[in-house]
């Protein structure tokens, strides 16, 4: 197996997460990550912000949002 | 009213239909289930409340005036979060026009490759710890802090969850694209929130130090 640079992995880390790279490129990832603690903190942490951002961030809606927007539409 | 339920593609293409003919009833109930969304892409970008009210509020009246241009070619509301994207724009280019930032900034381009600033070990983070403000709080500056293309970009996949290419075709950009600033927007993020990780999010008896890996 080729081996891949840490800079080759940081490119491709959110495609990895995403599971959006060719089985032939994770399998060298993965192989990578085993004997690169850097390249696996990276990994850890953009797996965390993946996981705080899509359970985390929410933007309460301000109240009555849905009868102004109905009442807009109705006036339009 | 009763909620839409949007996975019902038939139900929508009637809906679709009779707003065609000017029914607004039947407009608001596709746009209604997807108001929070609507929201979402202009909160993201706006970062104060009644300016992403008044953009998405906006945003569906357009869509309301302009459903001759929907071809169904996307969801509907994929179609309603990118004009709503544009209306937020607009409104943070009014009120930057004074200055020559987010021109520069659109005109960058995105080859250069993004170095990660430092290499601390995050261990996993318990669901619990969301619940609390300090991290919330933690979490709003560092998308804030993010370049706003990082951020829509952000929002679009990790928040509101369209595909690569649902992200591409409400930006105007290409896959690609949208790829190379996800990957920025992700690791820029993991640079803002990790010195937070340097022991302070610990929980109970749980800590998750910073370890430097060297």
């Amino acid at each position: 197996m080729i081996e891949i640079s840490c800079l080759e992995v940081w490119k491709e880390i959110s495609n990895f997460i995403d599971n959006d790279v060719e089985p032939e490129l994770r399998a060298r990832m993965e192989a990578h990550f085993k004997v690169c603690a850097h390249c696996t903190a990276i990994l850890d942490g953009a797996h965390n912000v993946v996981k705080l951002v899509t359970d985390g961030v929410e933007y309460k809606m301000p109240d009555g949002f849905s009868r102004r927007l109905y009442d807009k539409i109705k006036d339009k | 009213m009763e909620a839409l339920n949007p996975s019902l593609e038939t139900r929508e293409s009637e809906l679709v239909q009779q707003a065609r003919a000017g029914c607004k009833e039947a407009f608001y109930r596709l746009a209604q289930p997807c108001e929070r969304a609507f929201f979402a892409a202009a909160m993201g970008i706006l970062n104060n409340e009644a300016d992403a009210e008044e953009a998405a509020q906006e945003a569906v009246l357009k869509a309301f005036t302009n459903i001759s241009r929907f071809r169904g070619e996307c969801k509907f509301s994929t179609w309603i979060i990118q004009i709503c994207i544009n209306e937020a724009r607009l409104k943070i280019r009014k009120a930057r026009k004074h200055l020559y930032e987010s021109i520069d900034e659109s005109k960058s381009g995105e080859d250069g490759d993004y170095f990660p600033r430092d290499f601390a070990d995050w261990r996993e983070i318990p669901s619990e710890a969301l619940e609390r403000k300090e991290l919330r709080d933690a979490l709003q500056r560092a998308m804030a802090s993010l370049p706003e293309k990082y951020r829509e970009v952000l929002i679009l996949r990790d928040i509101q969850h369209l595909s690569i290419e649902e992200t591409a075709q409400v930006l105007g950009i290409g896959t690609g694209n949208v790829k190379t600033r996800l990957l920025r927007a992700r690791l820029q993020m993991r640079d803002a929130l990790a010195p937070g990780i340097d022991g302070n999010w610990s929980l109970g008896r749980q800590e998750y130090a910073k370890v430097r890996a060297w």
